[in-house]
């Protein structure tokens, strides 16, 4: 830290561990590490075939290539080929057939990454070309999944449907997404002795980098080391997806005996990675004169792509957040996962909660179109209640429900009604122009849906001179994870943040982590990290009362001063005291969610230890005539529980915000007819950009003391508000209904490029002009 | 790599200013980028690569150049994408990377300190990058709006903070730290005075001048930078398969993205006669050499109507690197500046050895990126007739996002108005043929009609018979044409006789 250097508390907003690095340009990314002597580059070679046969690959032009020093392909691998995260269909280099365009064949070696890069096109490749499926309905239709269909019944949904006095049906979809971190994919590995590796590796789970290193080249866990600083960006893409990269350059690293560094050009890590699962609905809702739902089915598919990855996980979170936050008492919802010879989709922030959460929204938003009334009422008629109406259609109850007050004081500080008005007066005067409003709200489950996955384990050391370094199992993306740790040791051992170092993840100091997602980073970790300081605290507090006198529960730490009654003495002299006493002081911590249960048969249990909650008013303005549109004013509340450090949370829930408004907006993927991806660079996949950034943006945490036991009673913010952004979508689609007078319902598509948006105004004025 | 004082360049000798210090190299990889020397050869990893093709922001660097401001000598500093800057253009110039402003007592730059305090960055992979660009507009601007910060940022991505923070350092900046040194100091580009800190600088930059052109030869790559037009012209001719190199927001993508191989290089930066831009009495003289950022500056003196276009096209850093004669010369179909430019009744001049000869712009562009230059030719000068009483001119760029997206469609207009009908109408397109066209049948359908709507909704239903647009990854054919046919229609509310429409009534960029 540069600046002066106060205690924080909970709720202090410390500037990230790493700010005053980052913009220095002195934080280290694994392409910043000094590379050893004698490190070699790799690339890889990919295939331009969606499916088919490789009958032979020509070489010759590669290794005739100055500076190349070996290739490698599936022969290579002593283990297994596979880095799937859990079945195990994923190649890690396609041997013999090859599924999707983009899927890596083979690795060039070389000196340098250019003559890497330009050998591995060089390669010949013969194929025989097999039947491709692209798209998800069409191998929906036809069976092909990547796994089993799941389906979860709750209530007597097709008699309810029957009753209903109002019905909806209809066909849906939403896109996939890039991650598009901005650091691409990279690893190196460094041969070290007994066959052991070391390797640096831009992912979200060191630990499972460690497992599929290991099994790919044949070795104990305990001869490989992951190391894991930092990353520039993650989002889900480097949470099973960085395996592939890990294996290669430690296959090759194994085999050369030589440093290898795999770093990705951002369009083949585009081509190679898969990307958040786009989803196609197929809905039939029933509903009553106030809007509220009777019944609902939904089948949702997901393109899965070639294998299944994290696509079951995926496709479980989308069936349990179809309910957002509504009660449906009755309802039937299946989901998906179709094979498609496209890269296989995987995590991203959210994790299949957004797919599932908008689709109700979509549903919502229909129903009180079709009705007449504002979407906002509706949607207020559909919330979980609090004592009644509050169990999920997979049965946990929903026993935290903020949703009510935290949308009422939305709506008052954004003053949706009046601009609501507002906006119709403006609309009538503005032929071209549309303006629209939405307010969305999210409820978001947190856990991993994996009970056993919801463990941590952390390292705390005090050192003689006072300072502190604490060690973790989760991975740093840019999410504050390091800081808010680093800010809970210091906080229960009573010192300023600045004494306390959080270091990198290492898979030789906490074993068997888990992935950095989930948004249960600090959750877990942070928990963990508390264990550990109150174990050195409670040693502490021993001495000293022994000492001192009192007992040592009396024995307070704060402001960098240990007191009991009647004495006080500054920390770093008791920690010269405990260390010539020789006590310990360093310790371990351990963390293990408590109460989750999930059945994966049935669909059913608490998979969820508590809910985040958020709700977001966006108003948008769209061009009629091109389908531009801009965002002009943007209302975030967001519940971040008792927040550890708000500045960290309102960035996280900013961020998501732009991030989800990108997904439903300008960011679309296109696969041409051949399977190719011709979305795979920046020039032609937009992200948002600062314009996109509305002039006015209002963000505010809802204080709201988790009602369990996490740490400092916070909340996970780095997933529930990638939802807040459906509020941009329905004010986009609010704003074309305005094109007609009555109760149009816009087909709106996700993403909403202009072209989709111009689509969904010609329907509703071609709507119009029918009789 | 040298350092220190030295006497004057020999040919095959790069000088340039890191850090205070003269770096000296000799014969410099030609296509090696910036980026690979400062991350590959300097290991000074701090400018990030997050793409390696000049949009996402994460390598940018700073460039110190000396220009002549109304007669006065002048340091300009401006951010460029190190990614796709080839070595051996630093010649003679001033660079500044993230390293460079911290300073040496550990202490922040104002630009750095308002980024920590705002909790700008988050995975920080972004941040360098943003840190360059802001820090360009801190030296350029004492007090920027909203709108020109974000003109500034239009090059940078950010993943994760969405931005918010990043405004609010862009204000922060001129309220932290201390003004010690001159990087510190706000505004002192934008200044007419000229300080002593500028002033050493300049005196260091004036000493790299060249007395030899630089021509640098490795293993299999030539590179050749004249300083003359002569000189330029004569190797042109002599060498019309080298490939002229301009601002490289082309070219150098060829080599970073496609590998392509370029072994003669021909660079046209370093010609001074041909990065002035003249204006006469009926034209524009914009040389070929002369940055997009300064034509584009020009031009919005005469026509304001076309800020949005320029403000749209691409970013500040490609804005910055790019020159119009590139753009005009790579004659892409989705290329911003033909359409416009054709309705204003642009001409080039071409040169081959000493020979000119003016074309009409649109006549250059033969069929999908052919041209009717000559071997041995190039573009000099681009001759931009001024406004002209009675001629209204619009041009609409729709894109996917505002910020450094290239056009699904440019749409491009140029109406004579007399007495409420068209005496003359230009109009032009992007995106929808294979060069930049002219819609003919469009034309014919408005010449001599009342510029009312029947004579508007003609021209629109002609405009199928003038293309047929191509379906891709920024837009469908339908598209193309629906949006071709609105904004030809967006023209009409805008600019007919009776109750025209405001901009901020017919375009949702305009609104306030
Ligand atoms: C991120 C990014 C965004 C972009 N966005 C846009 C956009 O929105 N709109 C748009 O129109 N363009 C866009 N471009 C492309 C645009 O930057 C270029 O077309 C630019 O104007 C080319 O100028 P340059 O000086 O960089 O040319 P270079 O890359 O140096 O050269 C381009 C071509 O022109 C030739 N050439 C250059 N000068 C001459 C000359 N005097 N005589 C003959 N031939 C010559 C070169 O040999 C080469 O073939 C973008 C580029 C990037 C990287
Ligand atoms: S690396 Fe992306 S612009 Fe240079
Ligand atoms: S801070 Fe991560 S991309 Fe900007």
């Amino acid at each position: 830290m540069n600046n002066a250097d106060p205690i924080v508390r909970p709720g202090a907003s410390a500037a990230h561990e790493s700010a005053h690095l980052h913009v220095a340009g002195e934080a280290t990314y694994v392409d910043d590490i000094p590379e050893l002597a004698g490190t070699l580059h790799a690339a890889l070679g990919l295939s331009a075939k969606p499916h088919a046969r490789i009958r032979s690959i020509d070489f010759a032009a590669v290794t005739a290539m100055p500076g190349v020093v070996a290739v490698l392909t599936a022969a290579d691998i002593p283990g297994s080929n596979d880095c799937g995260p859990i079945i195990h269909d994923d190649p890690i280099l396609a041997d013999g057939e090859v599924h999707y365009v983009g899927q890596p064949m083979f690795a060039v070696v070389a000196t340098s990454v250019d003559v890497a890069r330009r050998a591995a096109r060089r390669a010949v490749v013969d194929y025989e070309v097999l039947p491709a499926e692209l798209d998800p309905r069409a191998a929906r239709a036809a069976e092909s999944f990547v796994l089993p269909p799941m389906r979860r019944v709750c209530g007597e949904p097709a008699q309810k449907l029957a009753a209903a006095p109002h019905r909806l049906q209809g066909q849906w979809s939403v896109g996939g997404q890039e991650q598009f971190y901005l650091e691409g994919q990279v690893s190196y590995c460094a041969p070290r002795e007994d066959g052991c590796l070391q390797l640096w590796c831009s992912t979200q789970h060191p630990t499972e980098m460690q497992h599929v290193v290991a099994h790919c080249l044949n070795k104990a866990s305990n001869q490989v080391v992951v190391e894991m600083r930092r990353m520039g960006g993650g989002f889900g893409g480097k949470e099973s997806q960085s395996a592939l990269f890990a294996c290669v350059a430690s296959l090759a690293a194994s085999k050369l005996k030589r440093p290898v560094k795999l770093r990705l050009d951002r369009d083949d890590d585009m081509m190679i990675t898969g990307k958040r699962h786009d989803f196609y609905y197929d809905y039939d809702v029933g509903f009553d004169d106030e809007g509220r739902i009777l019944a609902v089915r939904v089948e949702m598919i997901a393109r899965a792509g070639f294998s299944a990855d994290l696509s079951g996980p995926v496709a479980t979170r989308a069936l349990c957040h179809f309910d957002n936050a509504y009660f449906l008492s009755d309802a039937d919802i299946s989901a998906l996962c179709a094979r498609t010879n496209t890269q296989s989709n995987t995590a991203f922030r959210g994790f299949g909660g957004p797919q599932g959460a908008i689709a109700i929204e979509y549903i919502l938003d229909s129903i009180a179109r079709r009705l007449g009334l504002d979407a906002l009422d509706v949607r207020k008629a559909n919330f979980y209640g609090k004592s009644d109406r509050n169990l999920t259609p997979y049965g946990q109850t929903v026993a935290d429900n903020v949703i009510h007050e935290l949308v009422a004081d939305l709506e008052q500080s954004s003053d949706y009604r009046a601009r609501r008005e507002e906006i119709l007066r403006w609309n009538a005067d503005s032929p071209i122009i549309k303006k629209g409003l939405a307010l969305t709200p999210v409820k978001f489950g947190i856990s991993f849906n994996v009970v056993h996955f919801n463990q941590a384990g952390a390292l705390v050391h005090i050192y003689t001179d006072g300072s502190m370094l604490v060690n973790h199992g989760g991975a740093e993306m840019g999410q504050g994870l390091n800081t808010k740790v680093a800010q809970v040791v210091a906080m229960t051992l009573g010192v300023p943040l600045s004494r306390v170092r959080a270091t990198a993840a290492d898979t030789s100091k906490v074993a068997n982590t888990s992935a950095t997602a989930a948004s249960t980073g600090a959750d877990l970790n942070g928990k963990a990290a508390e264990d550990a300081a109150l174990q050195i605290r409670a040693r502490l507090a021993a001495l000293a009362a022994a000492r001192f006198g009192g007992t040592a529960e009396a024995v307070r730490f704060a402001d960098e001063q240990v007191s009991g009654e009647g004495w006080q003495i500054a920390f770093d002299e008791l920690v010269k005291l405990a260390y010539e006493a020789r006590v310990q002081l360093w310790s371990d911590g351990f963390y293990a969610t408590p109460g989750l249960h999930w059945n994966r048969e049935t669909l059913t249990g608490s998979p969820f230890f508590y809910f985040a909650y958020g709700a977001a008013v966006s108003e948008v303005a769209v061009d009629t005539l091109t389908g531009e549109w801009k965002l002009l004013r943007a209302d975030l509340l967001h519940d971040a529980g008792n927040s550890i450090n708000p500045a960290i949370d309102i960035g996280q829930v900013e961020g998501a915000y732009i991030q989800g408004m990108g997904w439903l907006t300008t960011e679309e993927l296109v696969w041409n007819d051949v399977g190719r991806l011709t979305t795979h660079a920046p020039s032609t996949y937009k992200i948002p950009a600062v314009a996109d950034c509305p002039a006015v943006f209002n963000t505010r945490l809802f204080h709201n003391p988790n009602h369990v036991d996490t740490i400092m009673r916070s909340k996970a913010v780095g997933e529930p508000p990638l939802l807040l952004p459906f509020s941009v979508f329905f004010a986009i689609r609010d704003a074309i209904a305005a094109v007609a007078e009555g109760n149009v319902a816009p087909p709106l598509l996700a993403p909403a490029t202009g072209e989709a948006i111009l689509n969904a105004v010609e329907a509703v004025r071609a709507a119009r002009a029918q009789p | 790599m040298l350092n220190g004082k030295q006497a004057a360049a020999a040919a095959e000798q790069i000088r340039f200013v890191l850090d205070d210090e003269v770096v000296t190299l000799v014969n410099p990889a030609p296509t090696r980028t910036i980026l690979q020397f400062l991350r590959e050869d300097l290991r000074r990893t701090g400018s990030k690569e997050g793409c390696a093709e000049g949009d996402c922001g994460a390598c940018t660097v700073v460039l110190g150049e000396l220009v002549a401001r109304d007669g006065t000598e002048r340091v300009q500093l401006r951010a460029v994408n190190a990614c796709i800057q080839f070595l051996p253009t630093l010649d003679g110039k001033a660079i500044y990377t993230v390293e460079t402003l911290k300073r040496q007592d550990g202490s922040l730059h104002p630009v750095q300190q308002a980024l920590v305090d705002t909790h700008g960055s988050q995975c920080g992979f972004c941040t360098p990058g943003f840190v360059m660009s802001l820090f360009a507009l801190f030296k350029n601007d004492a007090a920027p709006d909203r709108a020109c910060v974000a003109d500034a940022l239009s090059g940078n991505l950010c993943r994760c903070t969405g931005y918010r923070p990043i405004f609010e350092a862009a204000d922060r900046m001129y309220q932290c730290g201390d003004q010690r040194d001159w990087l510190n100091r706000p505004g002192t580009l934008a200044a007419n005075t000229v300080d002593a800190d500028e002033q050493a600088l300049i005196s260091q930059l004036k000493a790299l001048r060249r007395e030899t052109d630089l021509r640098v030869e490795t293993g299999d790559a030539r590179y050749f930078a004249p300083s003359s037009l002569a000189e330029f012209a004569t190797l042109r001719e002599q060498m019309p398969d080298a490939r002229i190199l301009a601002g490289g927001t082309d070219v150098g993508l060829w080599v970073t993205k496609q590998h392509r191989e370029l072994p003669v290089l021909l660079y046209i930066g370093n010609v001074a006669e041909l990065k002035g831009i003249d204006r006469s009495d009926t034209h524009f003289e914009i040389g070929a050499a002369a940055s997009l950022t300064d034509a584009f500056a020009a031009l919005n003196g005469a026509y304001p109507e076309l800020a949005e276009l320029w403000r749209r096209f691409a970013s500040m850093p490609v804005r910055n690197a790019g020159t119009l004669g590139g753009n005009i010369a790579n004659g892409s179909p989705i290329g911003d500046s033909m359409p416009v430019l054709i309705c204003l009744g642009t001409s080039v001049v071409l040169r081959k050895g000493a020979l000119t000869r003016e074309l009409a712009l649109e006549d250059l562009y033969l069929d999908y990126q052919k041209n009717a230059m000559q071997p041995g030719e190039f573009i000099e000068r681009i001759r931009v007739p001024r406004s002209r009483p009675g001629w209204v001119v619009r041009s609409y760029k729709i894109a996917k996002r505002f910020d450094q997206d290239i056009s699904a469609v440019c749409a491009a207009f140029a109406l004579h108005l007399d007495a409420g009908a068209v005496a003359e109408a230009r109009i032009a397109y992007g995106g929808m043929a294979a060069t930049p066209r002219r819609a003919a049948a469009a034309e014919a359908a408005l010449a001599g009609q009342p510029w009312q709507e029947p004579a508007a909704r003609a021209a629109m239903a002609a405009l199928d018979a003038d293309y047929t647009p191509l379906s891709d990854m920024r837009a469908s054919s339908g598209y193309r044409m629906q949006v071709a046919k609105n904004a030809l229609y967006r023209l009409w509310l805008e600019t007919r006789p009776d109750a025209p429409l405001a901009s901020a009534q017919v375009n949702v960029f305009q609104l306030v």
